[in-house]
């Protein structure tokens, strides 16, 4: 459907405006908020995020259809809610404590945001209480780490260990992320998944929903 | 008393060694040039030699700097830590000691409710910097050193222009009265960032101002500038000197220097990561050996880079090898002056 392309390559190229005119155009003609989310907007995330690991698409692009995705989002959410489509699922995600690096983690949430999570933000500098307090406040299943120094990167295992600990932690799935990190370091530390960038994040997490689902 | 004007005793100096077969001969003329011109000069205009020194902030933790503290707020309570590492980095025959003040703008500072404290942070580094530097019985430059705010400026992000470069110009003026001898801009993902640096610089102080960006995702900054992009950025911005820092290590710096020296009008810097972190055995450690940093520093004197120090996990081993290697490479190198210009 020429409309569902359209759509993407408005995410494709940031251009917040015509997606929230084409997503109301194709609500007006009585299109379902799903089929938009579905066919339109995440294939053209899906497109850019191809790119970004290609190295043809940088953060300025990733944010600019973050944020398109984003106000697309705001329009189809109360629609998505009222027709009984749940949210792919609660992620807390905060960068750990000692570390001020937002600007990747940031990044992330609004990806994740994008492709239908519901994100509770920590912020910078959370340690193991905040991360328990934010699990049992929201009953998330989901979270995720991020750390930019090494120094503090050295301190995600000992947070993952206390939150495994802790009765609303048990059973959370855990992804990491951060430039210094790699697959073996998240392996080592405990984590159930490494996302390297923003966009293999979203991925990380779909996998991590499925296998919550599938004991 | 009697050479109150440094220039008549230039004058005579030269007069004195003026070699008695006549003016141009290139012995004598490297000799007077590297005793009557400093070292930031004959690099800046001579295609001189600078060994960078290399990591603060590993070398700080090494030293017991917890994790999420600010390194720069030592300078103010730990002293003696941060002049440990200078003295350690001149000891190694460092050429340059860049100040701990990498996250002392405005804006790194107040996550840890120092923001009001950039001018004292500031000083106080280019005063331990330069106390080190002193103390080595040689000619060390001290570098100012600045790194980028940690926000995204407008439209990509929420950061105006005007505020990022009111915040450089803060931190570039409180190094500038603390004594430093250039300003060293490092680090940079955005070239608006760059240019808001730049332009504080150049508008607060009169020093010569160096600048290096990190080119870490596929051989481009994060935000997608390529390094000759961002090397004629640089130029045209009036930079004194450009390069690279930090990113995936070594080898991948390399291939970035070439694409940058080949047009180059400016001075070349780089200063890579001892590779990427790697935990082993509960440590973590930078993959990059001195042996090898000092493989690395030669092949980026080849291609013509002559500020060459080290970034993240760099430690003095690395500085004195790579120096070492460097500096063997200089007294061997092929000059290209002709006869003629032994002496300018």
């Amino acid at each position: 459907m020429p409309r569902d392309q359209e759509l993407a390559q408005g995410i494709i190229r940031g251009d917040r405006e015509s997606v929230v005119r084409l997503t109301r155009e194709e609500l007006d003609a009585g299109r379902e908020a799903v089929g938009i989310l579905n066919e339109g907007l995440i294939p053209g995330m899906d497109v850019l995020g191809e790119r970004f690991a290609r190295g043809e698409a940088f953060i300025p692009e990733l944010m600019a259809a973050a944020k398109a995705m984003n106000a697309a989002m705001e329009i189809l959410r109360p629609l998505l809610e009222a027709s009984g489509v749940e949210s792919l699922g609660k992620v807390v995600m905060g960068t750990v404590k000692g570390d001020m690096h937002d600007i990747g983690k940031n990044l992330v949430c609004m990806m994740l945001r994008g492709a239908g999570f519901e994100v509770i933000d920590l912020g910078v500098n959370a340690g193991a209480e905040r991360f328990i307090q934010a699990i049992e406040e929201s009953g998330a299943r989901l979270l995720g780490m991020s750390a930019l120094l090494t120094t503090t990167m050295s301190r995600m295992g000992g947070i993952i260990e206390e939150i495994r600990k802790s009765r609303a932690g048990a059973g959370v799935r855990i992804a990491v992320g951060g430039a210094p990190l790699d697959l073996a370091y998240a392996n080592k530390i405990g984590a159930d998944g490494y996302a390297k960038d923003a966009t293999v994040a979203v991925e990380c997490f779909k996998g991590l929903v499925a296998a919550l689902r599938t004991p | 008393m009697f050479f109150q004007n440094t220039g008549v005793l230039y004058l005579i100096l030269f007069v004195i060694l003026l070699p008695p077969e006549g003016f141009p001969s290139r012995g004598y003329g490297t000799f007077l040039e590297e005793r009557t011109v400093g070292l930031l000069q004959r690099f800046l205009t001579k295609g001189g030699l600078l060994v960078g020194d290399g990591a603060m902030g590993t070398m700080l933790q090494a030293s017991g700097l917890e994790p999420g503290e600010a390194p720069e707020g030592l300078n103010l309570i730990r002293p003696r830590a941060v002049r440990e590492v200078h003295q350690a980095y001149a000891d190694a025959w460092a050429d340059v000691l860049t100040t701990n003040t990498f996250g002392a703008n405005r804006f790194r500072l107040s996550l840890h409710d120092l923001e009001e404290g950039v001018p004292e942070v500031n000083r106080a580094a280019a005063g331990i910097a330069r106390e080190a530097a002193l103390g080595a019985g040689r000619e060390i430059l001290v570098a100012g050193g600045m790194g980028p705010t940690g926000a995204l400026l407008e439209p990509i992000g929420d950061l105006p222009f005007e505020q990022a470069r009111e915040a450089f110009a803060e931190q570039c003026r409180a190094l500038a009265e603390g004594g430093v001898d250039f300003l060293l801009i490092e680090t940079m993902s955005d070239l608006e960032e760059v240019r808001a640096a730049v332009e504080a610089c150049h508008r607060n102080c009169d020093l010569p101002v160096l600048c290096t960006m990190t080119f870490d995702m596929h051989g481009r900054t994060m935000m997608g500038t390529a390094p000759e992009e961002a090397r004629k950025t640089a130029e045209r911005l009036g930079v004194d000197a450009f390069g690279a820092n930090c990113g995936n290590g070594p080898f991948e710096i390399e291939a970035i220097m070439q694409e940058m020296a080949d047009s180059s009008r400016i001075p070349l810097i780089v200063q890579p990561n001892a590779g990427r972190p790697r935990l082993a055995d509960g440590q973590i450690n930078y993959g990059v050996t001195p042996e090898r940093m000092a493989e690395h520093a030669l092949r980026c004197f080849e291609t013509g880079v002559r500020y060459i120090g080290g970034c993240c996990g760099t430690t003095p081993e690395h500085v004195r090898a790579a120096g070492e290697a460097l500096r063997r490479a200089w007294d061997r190198r092929p000059t290209r002056l002709a006869p003629s210009e032994g002496i300018n």
